[in-house]
């Protein structure tokens, strides 16, 4: 494999000097393009309690475009789709170069603790969340409970 | 621009030579152009990818001998108008500056305030960090817009090269700062880019939007061709490309006389969706007496229920009757003749009438366009023709009719076949009448010619072909221009009355 480009080595330095509050981002051993990702679920949200695993890698081109996030840990939500991937703008149309590991994983902290309903990618969740927030937050909460605090 | 360029629009020395002196030149259209027109009426351009460049710097320098602004920022304002000198003008002086230079997201250069101020990594040193690379450079090796967000020139180039071959654009990227909504200039673009391709390539696109934008400009749709068309108003006229590709200006269809734009757009949708299936359907289906759904039928039972979930109608596929009645005689129907089965078929039959009323013209027109793929193969026959009649003492000029006549069925064929789009959306009347009389004319009068081109000349002797020749594609001509006319004149007197 290629030298790691200086902006992922540095990256990577500042991100294990000073942690994001919440969030843990660890290069994996034999690849220190993919990182084992883990975000607390945020305070007063369905998700509060819960501790959801992401998977981040970086692609050769990094970071003229943008990484690649998902989630592993199932999670309820109208901008995650079954497979957990992510509808976010940042990841897409809106990326910057200039964006980091770190704007990226707050910006997917911040999609928690507002769900957008008007721009989803599970069309089911998105569809009960308009129509009956209620009844969608009572499954967030419940698939938190039951995916997201075993371990 | 290359230095030949300059010895090009150099007109200084010319006023003796006499030519020009009664022509009226106006400032910015001093470059020869040339004016073209393919019906005596509308004239036209024809620009050359050199051409277009020049005709783009021209319209910048035209609103900035007005403006006074930098060109690059001219520029980017008039593709935000799709290159509408007037309206850029009127919001120029009548509206807000400050919000039209945010709306085309330039910085206003006649205020230069909140441009981000560099970060300084090294005081002592007066160093900067690029925000993607994440190195440190000297101040000199690093490089922005007028935002203030600065990256270093490697990062720039990449930034670039990506948004340009990756993702295609090119007059509309933005700043590399995220969220930045500030537009790169073409002149920043080509000093930061290195790559002489890229270079090639972000040209390209910025000329493409620039025709694309311009609504007085449209490319020969021809695959291959590079030549764009110039016009001084948009309007519904045949345009002849340098390439020899004759189109409509304003939709960029092949010339579509006598049907216009909007219906025949209407009709290649129509026939988009239907084309298909539409002869599988008339053979093999029926429509649910109940909901209209269209029905298959897949097997030797003629007890049919409906595939609509919201139908579920239970009818028999002879009578199309209810089936309820038919009891228990699962395979026979002797009940053809029972009112309530008489009238669903008599609702079926409407629906079975438009659709073979479509088959009609859809088959008309596609036999025109089909024949009209072999042009070329008639064209190479009659060469020989008139290569044999040559060697029979026939002058070069002489022998030009027989090219002549197959222009002309040509155009004949190309008339009839979008007279069928017209006529399907013709509603009846005293007009419409006449109107398909002289497409009977027309049709026939043409399929005589092209027997006569394609079989019977080989038979007649070389003195008598260019008489009947002659006589038939004059006809021919005659009957084409009478059907033109009298729907043109339509048009005039609001005789035409479409249908759907
Ligand atoms: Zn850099
Ligand atoms: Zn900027
Ligand atoms: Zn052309
Ligand atoms: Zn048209
Ligand atoms: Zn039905
Ligand atoms: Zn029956």
């Amino acid at each position: 494999m290629a030298a790691l480009p200086r902006r992922i080595i540095k990256e990577t330095q500042r991100l294990m000097q000073e942690p994001v509050p919440g969030i843990s981002a660890v290069p994996d051993d034999s690849n220190a393009r993919y990182f084992h990702v883990i975000v607390t679920g945020p305070e007063d949200s369905p998700f509060e309690g819960g501790l959801f695993k992401l998977e981040l890698f970086l692609p050769e081109d990094y970071p003229m475009s943008a990484p690649k996030v998902r989630f592993i840990t199932k999670i309820y939500h109208p901008n995650i789709d079954r497979l957990g991937r992510i509808c976010l703008d940042i990841l897409k149309d809106k990326w910057s170069p200039a964006l980091q590991i770190r704007t990226v994983l707050l910006s997917i902290q911040a999609l928690l603790s507002a769900p957008n309903p008007d721009d989803p990618l599970a069309n089911d969740v998105a569809e009960l969340w308009k129509v009956n927030e209620s009844e969608a937050i009572r499954n967030a909460k419940e698939w938190t409970r039951r995916y997201a605090m075993d371990n | 621009m290359n230095v030949d360029d300059d010895t090009l629009y150099d007109d200084s020395g010319n006023e003796t030579s006499g030519d020009d002196v009664d022509f009226v030149i106006d400032v910015d259209n001093a470059s020869n152009k040339e004016l073209h027109s393919y019906d005596d009426e509308y004239q036209y351009e024809v620009l050359s990818t050199d051409d277009i460049v020049q005709h783009m710097v021209d319209c910048i320098k035209e609103v900035n001998t007005v403006v006074q602004i930098p060109l690059t920022t001219t520029r980017i304002l008039l593709n935000y108008f799709n290159w509408d000198k007037e309206k850029l003008m009127e919001r120029f002086f009548d509206g807000n500056q400050d919000d039209l230079f945010k709306e085309a997201h330039v910085i206003n250069p006649f205020k230069k305030v909140n441009a981000v101020k560099p970060k300084i990594s090294n005081k002592l040193l007066g160093t900067e960090e690029c925000d993607i690379c994440f190195m440190v450079f000297p101040p000199t090796q690093m490089t922005g817009l007028e935002c203030g967000h600065r990256f270093c020139y490697q990062c720039w180039n990449e930034y670039l090269t990506t948004k340009i071959m990756e993702e295609g654009v090119g007059q509309t990227i933005a700043c590399a700062a995220h969220n930045c909504p500030i537009l790169v200039d073409d002149q920043t673009a080509m000093r930061l880019l290195k790559d002489p391709r890229v270079k090639l390539k972000y040209q390209h696109l910025i000329t493409n939007s620039f025709v694309e934008c311009n609504r007085l400009l449209r490319w020969c749709p021809s695959p291959d061709c590079s030549f764009a068309i110039k016009v001084s108003y948009v309007e519904a006229k045949p345009v002849a490309c340098r390439c020899g590709h004759v189109f409509c200006f304003a939709c960029g269809e092949n010339w579509h006389d006598p049907v216009r734009c909007g219906l025949l757009k209407k009709w290649q949708k129509k026939c988009d969706d239907d084309s298909e299936t539409s002869n599988w359907i008339a053979a093999n289906t029926k429509e649910c007496p109940k909901c209209n759904a269209t029905i298959e039928k897949d097997g030797g039972c003629n007890h049919m229920i409906c595939k609509n979930q919201n139908c579920k109608a239970d009818f028999c596929w002879v009578c199309l009757g209810p089936w309820e009645p038919h009891g228990s005689s699962w395979y026979n129907c002797n009940r053809y003749d029972e009112d309530e089965a008489k009238a669903a078929r008599d609702a079926q039959e409407k629906s079975r009438a438009a659709l073979q009323r479509y088959l009609f013209y859809c088959n008309r027109y596609m036999n025109h366009m089909q024949s009209l793929r072999f042009e070329h193969k008639l064209y190479a026959s009659v060469k020989d023709k008139m290569e044999e009649m040559q060697q029979h003492n026939m002058s070069w000029i002489e022998v030009q009719f027989l090219k002549k006549a197959v222009d002309i069925l040509c155009q004949c064929r190309q008339t009839l076949m979008y007279t069928y789009v017209f006529a399907y959306y013709l509603k009846k009347n005293n007009q419409s009448v006449i109107f398909e009389d002289n497409q009977k004319d027309l049709e026939r009068a043409t399929e005589l010619l092209s027997e006569y081109l394609e079989r019977d000349i080989t038979q007649e002797n070389l003195i008598d072909i260019k008489q009947k020749v002659q006589d038939k594609y004059r006809y021919c001509d005659g009957r084409r221009m009478a059907l033109l006319d009298h729907v043109h004149e339509g048009y005039e007197k609001d005789w035409w009355v479409y249908s759907e």
